[in-house]
């Protein structure tokens, strides 16, 4: 009896533990595999060994230019996430029903729609036939290209982005006390002091997990830079797409997507042990 | 707590109008008389929504977007309600271990799923199989019911089951009379928000799909990158409509800001 009750949870969660073995360990597995296979264009993928592909990605300008702008692209969009994410969760928590919870599902409900239609109605809003382009030239802007630009990438991103920042912080100015802020304000600080001493620390973790999420969805995202960057702008994603579907060389599509993998794991951890740890302890 | 400001309003205004932008601008020009993406201000046309309906490869990849999503979000609830009861119900060595394994689908980038489901499959010959293609889109969601089905079987009093066996009920009555009338609503909300997820799903699934077995997302994304026209704005009108029934269904039936903020609050 007691042996069978040993085994119990691993015959419940036995169908998940064999869908998770076959379709996601394993692949990885054969994947990381494969990136340490040669490649030769006539022969296609061949039986020897090499390490070629991860140093052509260390050593290629052309790969480091790819992986700055995604590093770069990411990061700012976790940046302006942040600066109109926390203000407008903010401002929401300081509202009332119905409008608090109606304007906290416009605010989250689009990332139930498909990101192909979020990024294709971006690239109509900044096409040269599009609004933003019109009211730019009122302003007397002349013709300014946006779509396949790094900014119209990055606008669509903040767009898609923006819930997972306002996710976190919402739930964590909810857990705060109202009562500490009228303290504060009744010791005679003034609402700014009260907002970087009182309210800014306990959202803090909020934000940083937000920023995380943010940051790693960014660099990992294929459709918004293949809509909107167009042929010529690429980032990681898209690259390792071309690399599979129309060079064919899968080595090379493997090794770049493992080390955006491990990049993206590596940056997740150090940063949640060495931030997070941070505000564990200062906070308990 | 004090009201906010002119200027906190002017800037919440701002913000709203960004978040709804792109999506009532497709809504618009859906609906355009002409052949370019302009918003229609004089006469309004419905024939770019007859183009969607008679262009037969978008037709074909609803149906198996829909397919693919009502079989692997039940496929994927089927699995993560034995697995969510077992990380609840018991101690175990390697359960930390396992939850994570399960959880981990939300931390690898879709891109990296899709090139090692891609090797896989062309490595033991199911390319362009609507099985192996569902099992896909499963390994995706299913951290999705798990989440809802922890959270659920977390929150309720144990105490019922433990009466409902000492009255001598079995095991399997007491899981059938108590435990999932219980959790139901964590299953229900697990169900649709998987569903919705595999429906939308675009980045892995155009690494894992043949053209027989295209998806809805991954035909518009061909599609326009491509061409940019009314038809897309269509396509992608009826595509918001769509998302929109589930919402109100997921409204109804779990709370649509507890599944969009995470069951906690």
């Amino acid at each position: 009896m007691t042996n069978t009750r040993f085994l119990r949870p691993w015959f419940l969660s036995g169908p998940a533990l064999l869908l998770f073995t076959a379709l996601l360990v394993a692949p990885l597995i054969l994947t990381g595999l494969l990136s340490f296979h040669v490649f030769d264009q006539v022969k296609g993928i061949t039986q020897s060994w090499t390490v070629d592909h991860y140093l052509a990605v260390m050593v290629d300008p052309y790969y480091h230019v790819i992986f700055w702008r995604t590093f770069w692209i990411s990061a700012l969009t976790a940046l302006i996430c942040i600066v109109i994410g926390v203000p407008e969760a903010y401002i929401l928590s300081r509202m009332s029903n119905p409008w608090r919870s109606l304007f906290l599902l416009v605010l989250l409900a689009p990332l139930l729609v498909s990101v192909v239609v979020r990024s294709f109605g971006w690239s109509m809003l900044l096409g040269p036939q599009g609004i933003v382009h019109a009211v730019l030239q009122i302003f007397g802007a002349g013709s300014i290209r946006i779509l396949y630009t790094e900014s119209a990438i990055m606008i669509a991103m903040v767009h898609v982005m923006l819930p997972f920042m306002v996710i976190p912080v919402w739930t964590s100015l909810q857990k705060l006390d109202p009562q500490v802020q009228d303290a504060a304000l009744s010791l005679n600080a003034t609402p700014f002091t009260t907002m970087r001493r009182i309210i800014f620390p306990q959202i803090m973790p909020g934000i940083l997990s937000g920023s995380l999420i943010v940051f790693g969805l960014s660099a990992s995202s294929f459709v918004i830079p293949g809509l909107l960057g167009g042929r010529r702008l690429k980032m990681v994603a898209t690259i390792v797409y071309d690399e599979y579907m129309h060079e064919l060389n899968w080595p090379l599509g493997a090794a770049i997507a493992l080390i955006l993998l491990i990049a993206n794991l590596l940056i997740m951890v150090t940063y949640n042990r060495v931030v997070e740890g941070r505000y564990k302890k200062a906070l308990g | 707590m004090k009201k906010n400001g002119f200027l906190a309003l002017s800037f919440h205004t701002a913000v709203m109008v960004f978040m709804l932008a792109p999506l009532v601008i497709v809504c618009l020009v859906a609906f355009t008389p002409g052949t370019t993406l302009s918003v229609p201000t004089t006469s309004f046309s419905v024939r770019w929504f007859k183009a969607v309906f008679a262009h037969s490869d978008l037709v074909q990849s609803f149906w198996n977007s829909l397919w693919l999503a009502l079989g692997s979000a039940s496929l994927s609830t089927l699995i993560a309600v034995p697995g969510g009861l077992a990380m609840t119900r018991f101690h175990f060595v390697g359960r930390n271990w396992l939850n994570g394994l399960f959880l981990s689908p939300l931390m690898i980038p879709h891109l990296v799923l899709g090139v090692a489901l891609l090797r896989m499959f062309s490595l033991i010959g199911v390319t362009g199989s609507f099985l192996w293609l569902t099992l896909a889109h499963v390994l995706v969601i299913t951290p999705y019911v798990l989440r809802l089905v922890i959270a659920a079987s977390i929150g309720f009093d144990r105490t019922c089951e433990q009466a409902a066996q000492s009255l001598g009920a079995g095991r399997l009555t007491v899981f059938r009379r108590i435990t999932l009338p219980m959790i139901l609503p964590g299953i229900t909300g697990g169900w649709l928000l998987a569903f919705i997820n595999s429906f939308d799903e675009v980045t892995m699934s155009i690494f894992v799909t043949a053209p027989a077995t295209v998806t809805l997302p991954v035909r518009m994304y061909m599609y326009a990158t491509e061409s940019i026209d009314p038809l897309m704005a269509a396509a992608s009108a009826l595509v918001v409509c769509f998302t929109l029934l589930v919402m109100i269904l997921i409204d109804r039936l779990y709370g649509l800001d507890k599944i969009l903020v995470g069951g906690k609050s």
